[in-house]
């Protein structure tokens, strides 16, 4: 039993090859379906977005998997041939696999590293492949430890707060000087590409305000309508100023059109609330004297770059607190596929009811102190037979089901009952603890990945 | 036993300090679990140690100023707490704990039962826990406004380093400032009520303007003047950020000149 990915994805194959091999989500079903049937498949999922595609499966035999998902690949497109794919592919088993989807999954693999679509997109096909029964105990363990993990890395590293465009790191900046950015007004004076990306983000970012000015009276109507807020004129926008916490400025103008005067009487008509001035116009369009207002920030392009190049710094680092992460998340999960092997189960069922018995024969054998020692050795004798007779049939079926499908469910189920668990590994095996078959599927298991990773519901990044 | 757990905190609240001060210019997110823990546990022994000097001593003598400043590091830490739970900022702790420690340092060099003229024990406890609780107030906006002008300056200079990344928006440090002044300002005008009415019981006056008295109604009058500011005329964000800190530095005055009052000048 191994598990293995096969795939490919922007870091090896162009985007010609990555849409053909595309799934649509309405296909989604009988691929897997299809999957599953090729013989040695025990379990499977197919993770297809725009910059990959790729089978994670539970195989009987490595080489012979690797050949038949890599055929199952090629199936999907009739002018390609499963030899064409070859240069385009990867193929990893066991700890390499595991290590695979885990750096997926943490955006570690991604076109833009700490992007969050990722986490969605894989929460999605683990539900596809629940409710078409694909996945089995390992998948469904390995999986939710996946989608726990790339919450973990999010959470302990800053590797998703980190602004790499321009207009983000202007929201990055904002939420240093606003808490709350919903009840904050943006006034746009211009409509520079820039500028109206960095509206879009404020938006997507909870504003609700949102005033335009454009010198186009008609052009500031149409964005206003398009971000759901007011035209001002643009002869007087300067004595708007004051109505908004946050002003975007960017237009093709070559002098200031906000002078330090402006934001002076602005700030005081504010009663001193801070004021977010973001200059993305080239020649600048406001006076850099404001710097020198108090409770005014004034940023311009090169300052929004300087942090952009910063973030991308620090994203390094923070990528590679997030590999150490993931090597010990894997050791977690190898120590919990080491515990589903038959021998060391019988082994440590062995020792366990020994205690027990031992113990227990301890005590009785504490309190009739006056048996005679062939009197003893019957009690003692008596105490092994018990034992052995109640284990007997838990040994034999383990040993019989070890090549069966339902082996690992098997091994898992003893363990349970007879508290074999390893104390390391018990968080795994608490998250899916269900599955007693091949493919199987429950409502619990979908609420349960709910929890852990925020939905998205896009299915391609927007990068 | 409650010796014994005072000095226990002060090591806590120490190590606590120091822990927050690295996370303060660590880059890792991992030192605040750490400072919290350390803080949780000197915070449970404080609490102890109060307890035992309560239940041993409240009704047969007379607060002192070794207990004022061993409660009010308390209320401080409590605060924090409070702060930290709601709003997950571990950056306060920073600032706070390394208050509260030095509060706590400054009550271990004063002795447990200070010398006071006063019989009336009662409205004496009142008095200075009114007062401390109005202190632990203004202590809070200082540190409001000091992490307000430290995120002003990151902010104006450009310089995105770990503590920028640290502190919190500036508009909730304000908002902090004006809460914790809000919450202060009625608490000392009541402390100094109270300190009045048991002025007049042990002198048969209630204000003699020596230092003390004089200094403590300059601060209230300081902080009502800050807090008119703030309501009418928009004192807010940076200006209150320095009358704040301004204002917490009248009041570690009025403190000392107490202290020296009744324990005579240190020769």
């Amino acid at each position: 039993m191994h598990i293995v990915v096969v795939g490919l994805s922007h870091k090896t194959a162009p985007i010609e090859i990555r849409e053909k091999l595309a799934v649509p989500e309405s296909r989604m079903g009988e691929a897997l379906t299809r999957l599953c049937s090729y013989q040695g498949v025990r379990e499977g999922i197919l993770l297809s977005t725009c910059n990959r595609v790729e089978v994670y499966a539970v195989v009987d035999e490595i080489e012979s998997g690797y050949g038949r998902i890599q055929d199952f690949l090629a199936d999907a497109h009739l002018s390609l041939s499963s030899e064409q794919l070859t240069p385009h592919m990867y193929w990893h088993e066991g700890d390499r696999a595991i290590s695979h989807l885990f750096r997926v999954a943490s955006s570690l693999d991604s076109m833009i590293v700490g992007e969050s679509q990722i986490l969605g997109q894989i929460k999605e096909a683990f539900e596809v492949a629940l409710t078409h029964k694909a996945t089995g105990i390992i998948l469904n363990k390995v999986v939710k430890k996946a989608i726990s993990v790339a919450k973990r890395v999010r959470t302990e590293t800053k590797i998703a707060e980190m602004a790499v465009s321009v207009s983000y790191a202007a929201v990055e900046l904002a939420k240093k000087i606003f808490s709350d950015l919903s009840e904050k007004t943006v006034l746009l004076v211009g409509a520079g590409e820039m500028a109206k990306l960095a509206a879009r983000h404020f938006i997507a970012n909870g504003v609700r305000h949102v005033r335009v000015t454009t010198r186009n009276p008609q052009h500031a109507l149409e964005l206003a309508s398009r971000f759901g807020g007011t035209a001002v004129a643009f002869e007087e926008f300067r004595e708007d100023i004051a109505s908004a916490d946050i002003v975007l400025v960017s237009t093709g103008a070559a002098h200031y059109l906000v002078s330090e005067d402006d934001v002076q009487r602005s700030v005081k008509q504010r009663m001193n609330r801070p004021m977010f001035l973001i200059d993305i116009s080239v020649p600048r369009n406001i006076d850099p004297a404001v710097r020198h207002v108090d409770n005014a920030f004034l940023f311009d392009i090169d300052d929004l770059k300087t942090r952009v190049e910063q973030n991308r710094g620090e994203r390094l680092n923070e990528a590679e607190r997030a590999e150490r992460m993931v090597v010990d998340e894997v050791g977690v999960v190898r120590q919990w596929l080491q515990s589903l092997e038959v021998t060391p189960t019988i082994v440590a069922l062995r020792a366990r009811v020994d205690d027990i018995k031992q113990a227990e024969l301890d005590k009785t054998l504490g309190r009739l102190a006056n048996l005679s020692a062939p009197e003893r050795e019957l009690v003692e004798s008596m105490a092994s037979s018990i034992v052995n007779k109640l284990i007997h049939n838990t040994m034999v079926t383990l040993k019989a089901e070890v090549n069966s499908s339902e082996g690992v469910a098997f091994i898992e189920a003893a363990r349970r009952f007879f508290s074999l668990g390893d104390p390391a590994v018990s968080n795994v095996n608490e998250s899916a603890s269900s599955a007693s078959e091949t493919c199987h599927s429950s409502q619990e298991d979908i609420r349960g990945i709910d929890e852990l990773a925020p939905r998205t519901s896009s299915k391609m990044p927007d990068h | 036993m409650g010796a014994m757990f005072f000095v226990v905190t002060m090591a806590l609240y120490f190590a606590a300090t120091v822990s927050y001060l690295a996370y303060l210019l660590w880059p890792t997110e991992a030192l605040s679990k750490v400072s919290l823990g350390i803080t949780a546990v000197g915070f449970t022994s404080h609490s102890i140690a109060l307890a035992a000097r309560m239940i041993g001593a409240a009704d047969v003598s007379p607060p002192g100023f070794h207990e004022a400043l061993s409660f009010s590091s308390w209320v401080l830490i409590l605060v924090f707490l409070v702060v930290e739970f709601r709003h997950r900022l571990h950056v306060i702790g920073s600032f706070i704990v390394p208050l509260a420690l030095i509060s706590l340092v400054f009550a271990a060099a004063l002795p447990e039962t200070a010398p006071t003229l006063t019989p009336v024990f009662r409205t004496l406890w009142v008095h200075v826990t009114l007062s401390m609780l109005g202190t632990v107030g203004f202590a809070i906006a200082f540190v409001a406004g000091v992490m307000y002008l430290i995120q002003d300056g990151l902010l104006k200079s450009k310089r995105f380093n770990v503590l920028y990344s640290k502190l919190p928006a500036l508009d909730f440090l304000d908002h902090l400032n004006q809460q914790s002044i809000v919450t202060g300002f009625p608490l000392l005008t009541l402390g100094i009520i109270t300190g009045a009415l048991s002025a007049e019981f042990s002198r048969g006056s209630y204000l003699n303007w020596n230092p003390e008295q004089t200094w403590a109604l300059v601060t209230w009058v300081f902080y009502f003047v800050v807090l008119m500011g703030r309501l009418t005329v928009g004192w807010r964000a940076k200006r209150a950020a320095y009358l704040t800190i301004i204002g917490f530095a009248g009041v570690i005055l009025t403190l000392i000149g107490v202290v020296l009052k009744s324990h005579g000048p240190v020769s």
